[in-house]
Formats: structure tokens, C-alpha cells, sequence
């Protein structure tokens, strides 16, 4: 175990320097590196100070050694909108969207996976269908038309729900969260279904599927024949049989909710790091820019790298090691 | 007993599922509203001097200046939203097709090629496409168009960025499993250059898998341009996708105006979902794992 | 004094796009207390869907249509799935053709006997890993304490299946049915698990219903012998008996074509065609279009015919053995 949690370390360092070597290349070999690190409003003068500073006039391998260091120290520049460390500003705004994107996946799995195996375990049942409709809107409709329409009918035309930010928060492990309050909590609501609705309908189709499979299997047949009932067979043989692709995918989709989170923080103005980065493409923040993908990048990786894990925990027969 | 062409076996089966042949209607009768729009369309809705500002944000049913009724209303420049949506549609359809046109060539040769030279060259294009599919499409997007800027060939960059590893993954399974056929070896036993051998052998027999992702990836394509739109990144505002029809409404979305943003929205969303369902039915047909 | 199990003109069905497949059609016999019973026949002949019937565990499309069946003098035919899934297990239990399918890949052993055990008693933990123990050491599993937080594919194909019969014995049912539980495994092994298996059967005073393709594996293990063919029994009586002298043309098809029963040197013999489509059987009898002996009597149904314990169901009879 211990081996195998050290060869995926090593894999996800080798992954992050690949990425490095792209975003190098994508920002400061294809655009103009200077734009980076200064505001394009600046002076011919400050423009070649700047560019000796930063060694721009050097070979391209001793830059990107540059470049990787000061990553490392956590030097990723100031923003110019904000003029403020590029690191500070994106860590004020990530708590805003780790509440977010949690709240909207642990909500999908949570009523998504119970349905979807009620789903398909009475595949032919009415409420069945429901759920199986639901789910492949949930597929096809774009996420930020969802939003619009929730927006309108619950905030505008209801009036039940508010359409946008925050709302107040209350501190726990010195970060600020909304679902502490009463009226963060309604806050989140709308933004976290709008963000669910593409990963609840995964997770319906996900644990139909493998239900399915599941309760043709023999293990199921054995269970039976052994007079397990048929709530223990779902809730410890199937669950347990479907669990694998589930956490899988948990993880995987934990990463792109991440990405996704921006389209839902534009529309509802959660102030996270996805409106963050849509407000400096737009400015051409660059420092920003950078430090976003480099991080996004990260928190992919160290998912990928915590599925792995929890892959092996939950297969015996990853665990040592062995081929299936 | 009869010669069926493959084709002909292929469109019965079709036939057979009422959603999706309903569903392909709906397809190709929006394609056809939409390359036929300038024709029958009320009005010309990036023809800014037919604009009448008086008209701006009317609801449904409103009888503009011009005399004719606005079935759909207006929107903030004082557009028709039907003719808008008609345009709208142009636009979304071709840049949707382009970049799934322009995916599927890059991605498909990519994939042919990986398989046929093997070694190294296979390890490179499989490692970056792998990564690459590991990260959300929309991330990708997001960046290239940072990168690139904004404009309709930066956004079907970004969109065929988003998409080829798709089609280099499957074009790459099949072509493996492909390539260690007879056929192949000996058809590379001839004089034949090898770049032939994966065009004119490896890869038409490589279409069927190729063909399913086709399809869910124009119409991913086509949520993609409309999301990215929606964000602001992506076409020019003065010819308006759907997507950017929606962004404008949304701003007039909490006054109660609802329709440039619903309707737009939903024509995005019969759009998607029709063709998605025709995949669907692609899919089942060319799955050889659900055939007995 | 009656016996452990009586089925009466069993019939399974299963409705199908083709038309209705008989799977099960009229199928009586009895399993005394502590009997071990062949049930051999071709894929097909119905003899696993007979199993699957007296567990009650048909899925839909398949159905029980006819007939009835009695453990202990109860009738299960009819029962509910609550009532049946209270004897599953506990009654009649089964054990499965492969065992790397039937356990639990993700759950050790431990877990999926603890599991088994629950569904019929509610036992302390303790005391369900000691009787777990006991009978992983009576099924030749050595080390049982180490093997209860063993997974499945950490054991060899033979230590699954033993598992998978300990965990059939666990509640000490009076009958088990087992889907040709050695097919899946080395013909070596196979050989233990037999001889374990009858005595496992005599010690616990368990009946069990030896289901096979395999003439060979049954003889040596049942003392009485039910051949299927097309969802109907053919022949059935006293193992010995029917290796000196089958009645039945099937039966006798079924013996040349054993390497084991041939003399050294003579052909291995095999029926001619296939089993017919349980969709639309002949109307006569089902082995009659392979049959060398059919007439045109066999166009009907041939009634059954019985000799003190034999009995058969064909117009023409091998009485004399040929030689």
C-alpha cells in the first residue's frame, strides 16, 4: 500500500511539472511574457527595467527554472485590478467555492445514488422514469440556462430565495461559510442545485447502471439464496459492488465542478475564485490567469491522486497490488 | 437473402425507435430554419439600422414600429427575438459543426496515427491526450480563449482544443484493435506509402465509433460556444449567438423580463437534447456489445 | 413417512418476444432426508431452472405456472418472497456453479458469512465469527481464524467454493441444491470437494441435489440418478441400476459418450444434433428427431412408465441392455 501511494506521489509531481512546462510555454512562450508580470498601461522605460528584472533577456531554460521557483516559494505576482499578492487573493476567494462546489456534490451523490439505484432496481416503475427523465435534462440542458430559470422562478417570480451572493457568513476553522447562517444557507441553495443538476443526473445514470449489472450477478443470486433480504443485499452487497466507479467519479466530477463553478458564480455573483478568473480574462489580469490554471491543475492532481487512494481502500484486490 | 445496402439496413433500424425519428425531424427542420432564416425571417437582426430603439425589450405579441408583430418580443437593441433566435441558431450550428468538423479530423488522425506508429510517438499522443481529457472541456476553453483573445476562429480553437482528445481517444481504440488484423499487414505488405494504409484502410474502418462521438460532441459543442458566450468570451456582440442573446436577457432577467432569455434558451436546449437523442440511437445501433 | 421434498408437476416458464420457453414442464420427483440426488441433462434441460424453482429465486420474465413443491410437508409454491427468503438459507440453501462470481469480491469472508448468519438469527459478532470459524474448519479450509479477513481473490478457486459451501451449511439447512458446484474447478480438486461433500452431507444429515451435466462427477457421488432433457425428466432410479442398464435412448446417449464408461479402444460415441428450441418442442417426444430408435409413436407424448423404483418416459425402452 504504502508503495503504491508513493508511485502515484511520484506520478502526480511528474503530471504537475508537465503542466508547468504547458503553462510556461502557453504564457510566456506564445504570448508576450512581459505581459504578464506588468500592466500593459506601463511605460516603455519600466516595460525593459522590468524585463531585466525578470530575466526575460535570458535563455528560455534558465527563465523557466526561474519561473518554477518562484511558483514553488508561492511568489505567483500581484494582480493589477486588485494590486494585491495573486496567492492571497485566490485563497480569500476559494473557501467561497470549495462551500459551493461540496455543497453541490455531496448533494448530488447523496440523492443521486439512492435514486439511480432505485432506478435500477425497479427499472420499469413509474417513479423510475421520473428520475430517469430528470436526469437526462440534467444532461442536456446547459447549466447556465438552468440557472437563468431558477433564478426567475424561485428569486423573481417567488420570491422565496434571493438570486445572488453570499449573504452573511459565520467563521469555522478561521474561514468564513455560508451554510452556517440561516440566510447563507438560502443563499447557497439556488447556486448549489444549479451546480448539482449535471452531477446528480451522472450519478442517477452511474448507480442505475451498475445496479443493474449488479442484480442480474450471482453475487446477488447467492445473497438471496442465503435469505438475505433484499434491503441488506442493496445496502451491503450492491452499494458496496457499485461504490468503486462512484467514488471515482466523485472525485473526478469533484474537479470539473470546480471548473464549472464558474459558469454558476457568474450567473448567481458568488463571489469565488470561477467569477474570479471570468472578471480577469476579461481585464487580462495575466498573473491571475496563471495562478488559477497552475492551481486548478493542482487541486485536479492531488484529486486524482486522493480517487487512487480511496480506489484502493475500497477494492481488495487493488490493494496489494494485483492485476484484476 | 436480398441485397440490402448497409446503409438501408442501418435507416430501418432507425426507423424503428419513434423518439429518435422524431427527433431527427426536429434536427433537420431546425437546420433548415436556420440556413433558410434570411430568406423567411421577419427581420434582419444585424442590420443595426433596422433597429428601432423605441422597440427595445417589448414582451410577446408586441406590434412594433415596423407594423409586424414581434411573436417572441424584443430584445435590449430592439430586435425581433424570433428573427434573433433564427440567426442565433445560424451562428450556434456553425460554429458547432466546424469545430466538431475540425475535432474530428485532427483527433481521428491523431488517434490512426498513434496507433499505427506505436513506440514512443504512441506514448507522447496518448500521455497528452489522457491529460488533456482529465481536465473539463469548459477549463480548457476558458484558457485558450484567455490566451487567444476573442473572436470566431479564437473560439473554434478553443472548442476543437476542447474536443479532438475525444475523438484521438476513440479513433485510437479502434484503430489498435484495427490494425492487428490481417487486412492491414497485408496491405502494408504492398507498395502502398503508410500514410495511405491509415487514411485509406485503418481509418474508414475506425468510422462507426468515431461517427457516436461525432455527434455528442457537436452537440457538446454547441453548449460549449453557448456557455462560453454566456460568459462573455465569446462572439463578437453584434452578430449574437444564442448564448449571447441569453447573456443580454439575463440583465433584464430580474425586472420580469423573461423572454430574451427563456426563449432563446429553450430553442438552444430542443436543439441539444434532438440531437443528443439521435446519438443516442447511433449509439445503441453501432454498439456491438448491444447486438446478439 | 413422507419425504423431505416432494415436487408435483413442477412447471417453469418463461415469457419471451418468441413465445413461451418451457423451461420446467411437469417435473415430479422426491429427495429423501439425507439423500444426495443427480440431476444431470444437457445446458438447457432445464435442471438448473428446477434448482432456481424450489429457492423460489425465479426472476421475471420466468414464472412457476404449475405444480407444487413441499419442504418438510410445506407448500412453497405460492409463498411470499418475505416467507420464502425466511427458508432460503435457513431450509434449503444453494451453492453455485462459480464461486469467483458468487462471493462478494469487495467484502472479505468473514463479512459475507456474518451476513449470512444475520439474515436468520441475530447473533453477536463474536459468535458469529466462532460458528464462521467452525465450519470454514469443517469445510478443509486450514487457518480459518486468518481466512475470515481474507477476500475472496486472495483464496484459490477451490477455497472459494468451500466457502461458498460453508456458507450454505451455516444455518445447517435439511436440503441444498448445488449448480454444478465443481464444474468451475481443476479436476483434481474437483475429486476433494466430492468425497467432502458427501460426507459433509451424511455428517450434517443434509440432502442434496447434485446438479451436472457430468454423468461421471454424479455417479460417483448420488445414490439416486434424474435425468432432464428438454425440460421434462426422461429417466430417473437407482444410480447403479441405470449405469448397468438405461432405459431410455437419451440416458444410454448420455453413457457412450463418457471416456470413463467406454471399454479402452472403443469409439466415444456422441447423440447426433441438438437440444430443439424450448420455444416450440415437438409435440411427441422432445429427444425423438435424435433418436435412433423414433417411430411414428413417438409423434405422442410417451406416458410414464414405472417398475418398482425406475422409471422412464419412452415408447421403446432398452430393456436389453445391448451388448
Amino acid at each position: 500500500m504504502l508503495g503504491f501511494v508513493i508511485q502515484r506521489f511520484l506520478q502526480a509531481i511528474a503530471v504537475m511539472l508537465v503542466i508547468s512546462v504547458l503553462v510556461f510555454v502557453g504564457v510566456y512562450g506564445i504570448g508576450n511574457p512581459i505581459d504578464v508580470v506588468i500592466s500593459p498601461d506601463a511605460t516603455q522605460q519600466i516595460r525593459e527595467a522590468a524585463i531585466r528584472a525578470y530575466g526575460f533577456d535570458q535563455p528560455l531554460w534558465i527563465q523557466y527554472r526561474d519561473f518554477l521557483l518562484r511558483l514553488l516559494s508561492g511568489d505567483f505576482g500581484r494582480s493589477f485590478i486588485f494590486n494585491m499578492p495573486v496567492l492571497e487573493l485566490i485563497f480569500s476567494r476559494l473557501p467561497a467555492t470549495l462551500e459551493l462546489t461540496l455543497a453541490a456534490v455531496v448533494g448530488a451523490t447523496l440523492l443521486g445514488v439512492p435514486l439511480g439505484m432505485y432506478a435500477g432496481y425497479k427499472p420499469d416503475s413509474a417513479f423510475a422514469r421520473i428520475v430517469m427523465t430528470v436526469s437526462v435534462l440534467g444532461f442536456s440542458v446547459p447549466t447556465f440556462w438552468i440557472g437563468l430559470v431558477l433564478i426567475f422562478a424561485f428569486a423573481v417570480q417567488l420570491g422565496w430565495l434571493p438570486a445572488g451572493g453570499r449573504g452573511p457568513t459565520a467563521m469555522l476553522f478561521g474561514v468564513e461559510w455560508s451554510f452556517l447562517t440561516r440566510e447563507g444557507l438560502t443563499h447557497l441553495l439556488l447556486p448549489a442545485l444549479n451546480l448539482s443538476l449535471f452531477k446528480f443526473a451522472m450519478m442517477v445514470r452511474l448507480a442505475r447502471a451498475g445496479t443493474r449489472e449488479a442484480i442480474l450477478s450471482d453475487v446477488v443470486r447467492f445473497a438471496r439464496a442465503a435469505g438475505e433480504s433484499e434491503t441488506t443485499i442493496l445496502r451491503r452487497h450492491v452499494l458496496r459492488l457499485i461504490a468503486i466507479p462512484i467514488v471515482t467519479v466523485f472525485g473526478l466530477e469533484f474537479g470539473s465542478t470546480l471548473a464549472f463553478a464558474v459558469v454558476t458564480e457568474t450567473i448567481f455573483s458568488w463571489p469565488g475564485v470561477g467569477k474570479l478568473i471570468i472578471d480577469s480574462i476579461s481585464l487580462l489580469d495575466r498573473p491571475v490567469m496563471v495562478a488559477y490554471l497552475m492551481l486548478v491543475a493542482f487541486l485536479f492532481i492531488m484529486i486524482n491522486f486522493l480517487v487512487d487512494i480511496a480506489y484502493a481502500a475500497l477494492d481488495p484486490r487493488l490493494r496489494a497490488g494485483a492485476k484484476r | 437473402m436480398s441485397e440490402v445496402s448497409p446503409l438501408a439496413r442501418f435507416w430501418a433500424e432507425f426507423r424503428a425507435n419513434r423518439i429518435a425519428v422524431v427527433a431527427l425531424a426536429v434536427v433537420v427542420v431546425i437546420v433548415l430554419l436556420a440556413v433558410l432564416a434570411p430568406l423567411y425571417a421577419p427581420q434582419n437582426p444585424y442590420d443595426l439600422a433596422n433597429l428601432m430603439l423605441m422597440d427595445a425589450r417589448r414582451p410577446p405579441g408586441y406590434v412594433g414600429s415596423k407594423g409586424f408583430t414581434h411573436w417572441l418580443g424584443t430584445d435590449a437593441q430592439g430586435r425581433d427575438l424570433l428573427s434573433a433566435i433564427l440567426y442565433g441558431l445560424r451562428v450556434s450550428l456553425q460554429v458547432g459543426l466546424a469545430a466538431g468538423a475540425v475535432a474530428f479530423a485532427l483527433g481521428a488522425s491523431l488517434g490512426a496515427l498513434a496507433a499505427f506508429m506505436g513506440g514512443k510517438i504512441e506514448i507522447l499522443i496518448m500521455r497528452i491526450v489522457d491529460l488533456q481529457l482529465s481536465f473539463p472541456a469548459i477549463l480548457l476553453a476558458l484558457v485558450l480563449v484567455a490566451l487567444l483573445g476573442q473572436g470566431q476562429w479564437q473560439l473554434i480553437a478553443a472548442l476543437v482544443t476542447a474536443q479532438y482528445a475525444y475523438f484521438a481517444r476513440t479513433a485510437h481504440g479502434a484503430a489498435t484493435a484495427e490494425r492487428a488484423k490481417d487486412y492491414v499487414a497485408a496491405a502494408l505488405s504492398t507498395p502502398l506509402s503508410s500514410a495511405r494504409v491509415v487514411f485509406r484502410h485503418i481509418l474508414p474502418n475506425c468510422l462507426p465509433p468515431l461517427i457516436v462521438v461525432a455527434t455528442v460532441q457537436v452537440a457538446n459543442s454547441i453548449a460549449l460556444e453557448a456557455t462560453l458566450s454566456f460568459l462573455g468570451l465569446g462572439l463578437p456582440v453584434t452578430e449574437p449567438s444564442l448564448g449571447m442573446l441569453i447573456a443580454n436577457g439575463f440583465q433584464v432577467l430580474l425586472s420580469g423580463r423573461y423572454w430574451i432569455s427563456i426563449y432563446p434558451g429553450v430553442a438552444l436546449i430542443v436543439l441539444i437534447v434532438a440531437i443528443n437523442l439521435v446519438g443516442d440511437q447511433v449509439r445503441d445501433q453501432l454498439n456491438p456489445r448491444l447486438r446478439r | 413417512m413422507s419425504a423431505l421434498l416432494e415436487i408435483r408437476d413442477l412447471a417453469t416458464h418463461f415469457a419471451s418476444a418468441t413465445g413461451t420457453v418451457k423451461a420446467v414442464d411437469g417435473v415430479s420427483f422426491d429427495v429423501n432426508a439425507g439423500e444426495i440426488v443427480g440431476l444431470v441433462g444437457e445446458s438447457g434441460s432445464g435442471k438448473t431452472i428446477t434448482g432456481f424453482s424450489i429457492l423460489g429465486l425465479i426472476d421475471a420474465p420466468g414464472r412457476i405456472v404449475a405444480g407444487s413443491i413441499k419442504l418438510e410437508g410445506r407448500e412453497l409454491v405460492g409463498l411470499s418472497q418475505g416467507e420464502l427468503r425466511k427458508l432460503r438459507g435457513k431450509r434449503i440453501a444453494m451453492v453455485f456453479q462459480d464461486p469467483s462470481t458468487a462471493l462478494n469480491p469487495v467484502l472479505s469472508i468473514g463479512e459475507q458469512m456474518r451476513m449470512a448468519l444475520a439474515a436468520h438469527e441475530s447473533v453477536s459478532r463474536a459468535a458469529a465469527d466462532e460458528r464462521a470459524r467452525d465450519l470454514l474448519a469443517r469445510v478443509g479450509i486450514p487457518e480459518p481464524a486468518k481466512r475470515l479477513d481474507a477476500y475472496p481473490h486472495q483464496l484459490s478457486g477451490g477455497m472459494r467454493q468451500r466457502v461458498a459451501i460453508a456458507i450454505a451449511l451455516l444455518n445447517r439447512p435439511s436440503l441444498i441444491v448445488c449448480d454444478e458446484p465443481t464444474t468451475a474447478l481443476d479436476v483434481s480438486i474437483q475429486a476433494q470437494i466430492l468425497a467432502e461433500m458427501r460426507d459433509l452431507a451424511r455428517d450434517f444429515g443434509t440432502a442434496l441435489i447434485w446438479i451436472s451435466h457430468d454423468l461421471a462427477t454424479v455417479s460417483a457421488l448420488a445414490s439416486r440418478l434424474i435425468v432432464m432433457y428438454a425440460g421434462r425428466i426422461v429417466e430417473d432410479g437407482p444410480i447403479g441400476a441405470i449405469l448397468r442398464s438405461p432405459r431410455h435412448p437419451y440416458t444410454r446417449g448420455l453413457l457412450d459418450s463418457l471416456p470413463s464408461m467406454a471399454a479402452p479402444g472403443q469409439e466415444l460415441r456422441q447423440i447426433p444434433g441438438s437440444m430443439p428450441s424450448l420455444a416450440n418442442l415437438p409435440p411427441g417426444c422432445a429427444f425423438a428427431p435424435r433418436c435412433t430408435h423414433a417411430d411414428a409413436a413417438c409423434n405422442a407424448a410417451p406416458p410414464e412408465r414405472r417398475d418398482g423404483e425406475r422409471g422412464w418416459r419412452c415408447h421403446h425402452p432398452l430393456i436389453a441392455v445391448p451388448a
